[in-house]
């Protein structure tokens, strides 16, 4: 299969649901002739012209209410908020309009619209353009929440997210739009809600999204070599949760680590060790469940810092051999 | 007085017919919103609302210049909106009994009525929350070509907020044909106009997105009428935006919490004696279109009317707990 990069992956997904279905639609700020502040939509604009690629004034909030409105008329607008940062501004429209407006009216309309948009830190954005928030729409009943690691769910999460009747808010890691993986050219959607194993193992479960399902595994390929055998969740959906695939393999391997960039404290990181102990893989476990997540700190500049800020390759490794040493089975084993 | 002057001396294109329809929508809102606050009163009605009483000719009169097709979105004092752009009254007090009948098979309440059907994408419970979705849903119907207009109603404590300036400068810039009308009733919640803004020239604000601005005697339905009908007429030939201001005055509370601290009882009885009703019935009076007896006549039948609405609210089932999540997702 030809391999492409997670950017492109994702102008794909737009280019193609925009040829499908003529009520799809772009918004975002220098997203036309500029191409996002990523490169992410370079080019859309000569096929789909400004009426279709829609520059707009640098307005948060307008730019979100307005795909809203657009939405509940039929429309199926894609609007790019620049930097995940920046949906604080526009998160009116999106947690007390967008998300309730189907509950609130009774069930009676649709809102068919996706929020895009760049998240996490590694670029020495700073504290303003480095966030990770998804655990923030993942509180608010009416959103839909993905967070895709590989060019082939960008893409394929990004086709059910546009096809979707409700809004979907889709975090892109900055650090992966450069990453290549092999994409299909035929059409193919990724369902939203259902996770996946990236490797399969027996010791202990890591759960993880975005870029951290790459130091996951990258951390399980150097603890393959200690003999420790690691399974790698990639959530791909954080609301709805694919709860089924996190428990039935806490069960098989009897540990497990969550991994986010997001703030450990209140991060969702606590909705996976919650979704665990609740079910009967709490009777399967040998350790405590072990969070790792963004240190407690704004997003710092110097490189660094904001390395140590949030998990790393190396963070995980070491959490993973501690919690083997905690196991009693572990150590009768050694 | 001298406003009734104005209307009597006003040319206005419209039919008898259409005139007496204007003026029974009025006395629709007054009585549905007497009634609530009764309800309420009595036990009947619980949570809040925001009573539209005193302001009835602002929405009467916006609303008329649309055609049936058209859009509106409303705020939280949004029964007088709902009322003039078509809802059915039962249907609306189902609503605020919270039945499962209501518009919004009572998830929504007082603050959330909307009725696509009819073209009301909403009331809203954010002070300005419905600008940016009305630009959306003009933006929408641009795409669509469908020649639709939308029709924006906020309050004057909106124009403090973001939403406000993001949204009508992005309609501006798409020229959508939308229609933001500003109901200045004097007050956000207590705060008076000339304390909660810079300026109180509300329509001053339009030249500053190239859009003109209108501003017009609220209590004058034939006067929101005009100004409304041109800036419909100037959404739909594809020219843009217009921002329009009616200046009127709510009689109640800001709502039910509201013990009127910031506002004297003279302020309150000057604005009745300007009464939007009583001067569109006497305007309609001096024209030969109504006498005292039709007057009488139309008051009974919309006493009846709302009567019948709030016996078959009364007669609806509850929502059922078991339904609680139904609605979430599409």
């Amino acid at each position: 299969m030809r391999e492409i990069t997670y950017a492109q992956a994702v102008r794909e997904a737009l280019a193609e649901e925009m040829r499908r279905d003529e009520r799809v639609f772009l918004m975002g700020e220098d997203i036309g002739v500029y191409g996002g502040a990523f490169g992410v939509t370079l080019g859309l604009i000569d096929e789909f012209g400004p009426e279709r690629v829609m520059d707009t004034p640098l307005s948060e909030a307008a730019i979100i209410g307005a795909a809203a409105g657009a939405a509940v008329l039929g429309m199926r607008p894609v609007a790019e908020v620049q930097f995940s940062d920046f949906l604080t501004i526009g998160s009116d429209q999106l947690v007390n309009q967008a998300a309730k407006m189907r509950y609130m009216f009774g069930g009676k309309v649709r809102v068919p619209m996706v929020v895009r948009t760049p998240a996490g830190s590694g670029t020495g954005a700073a504290a303003q353009h480095s966030q990770s928030l998804e655990t923030w729409f993942m509180h608010i009943p009416g959103l839909k929440v993905v967070a895709p690691a590989t060019p082939y769910d960008a893409k394929g999460l990004l086709k059910s997210a546009i096809r979707d009747d409700n809004p979907v808010v889709v975090f892109e890691h900055k650090l992966l739009y450069k990453t290549k993986g092999p994409v299909p050219e035929e059409d193919y959607t990724v369902p939203i809600g259902k996770a996946a194993i990236r490797r399969e193992g027996t010791d202990i479960t890591v759960i993880a999204t975005s870029v951290m399902v790459l130091r996951s595994l990258a951390a399980a390929d150097r603890l393959a070599e200690e003999g420790i055998s690691v399974e790698v969740i990639d959530l791909r959906s954080l609301r709805p949760l694919d709860t089924e695939t996190i428990v039935k393999s806490v069960c098989k391997t009897g540990r497990a680590v969550v991994v986010h960039e997001a703030n450990k404290f209140a991060g969702f990181g606590g909705e996976i060790v919650g979704t665990i102990v609740e079910s009967e893989a709490f009777d399967y476990l040998d350790a405590p469940v072990v969070r790792l997540g963004g240190k407690d700190v704004p997003i710092p500049y110097n490189p660094q810092l904001e390395r140590a800020a949030v998990p790393q390759e190396e963070d995980i490794v070491a959490a993973c051999r501690n919690l083997m040493r905690q196991s009693p089975r572990w150590r009768a084993r050694a | 007085m001298a406003e009734s002057m104005a209307t009597a001396a006003r040319k206005v294109d419209l039919p008898p017919g259409r005139l007496l329809h204007m003026y029974r929508q009025m006395l629709r809102i007054r009585k549905f919103e007497e009634e609530v606050d009764r309800l309420y009163q009595a036990g009947k009605i619980w949570g809040t609302f925001h009573l539209y009483i005193g302001q009835e000719a602002s929405a009467v009169g916006a609303i008329e210049a649309l055609e049936p097709g058209d859009y509106i979105t409303s705020t939280h004092r949004g029964h007088g909106h709902s009322i003039a752009k078509g809802a059915s009254i039962p249907l609306m007090m189902a609503e605020l009994r919270g039945k499962e009948t209501g518009y919004c098979r009572g998830r929504g309440g007082s603050m959330h009525i909307a009725d696509v059907e009819s073209g009301n994408l909403g009331a809203n419970g954010i002070v300005g929350g419905g600008i940016p979705i009305a630009t959306g849903a003009a933006l929408a119907c641009k795409k669509l070509g469908n020649g639709r207009v939308v029709m924006c109603f906020f309050g004057d404590g909106a124009l403090a907020q973001g939403a406000f300036h993001e949204a009508v400068n992005f309609a501006a810039v798409f020229k959508l044909p939308v229609v933001y009308v500003c109901e200045n009733n004097q007050y956000a919640m207590s705060m008076p106009v000339d304390r909660g803004l810079g300026s109180t020239d509300i329509v001053i604000r339009a030249a500053a997105y190239g859009l003109p601005g209108v501003s017009v005697d609220g209590n004058d339905v034939l006067a929101v009428y005009e100004a409304a009908k041109e800036a419909v007429d100037r959404a739909r030939r594809g020219e843009g935006p217009t921002l329009i201001e009616t200046r009127t005055y709510r009689w109640r509370g800001h709502s039910k919490s509201d013990a009127n601290r910031y506002r004297t009882r003279e302020e309150i009885e000057a604005w009745k004696q300007r009464c939007p009703i009583r001067r569109f019935g006497e305007y309609l009076e001096g024209l030969g279109l109504l006498t005292a007896a039709d007057r009488e006549r139309m008051e009974r039948e919309v006493e009846a009317e709302i009567q019948d609405a709030i016996a078959f609210a009364e007669s609806q089932p509850d929502p059922d707990v078991s339904q609680l999540a139904d609605g979430v997702y599409a």
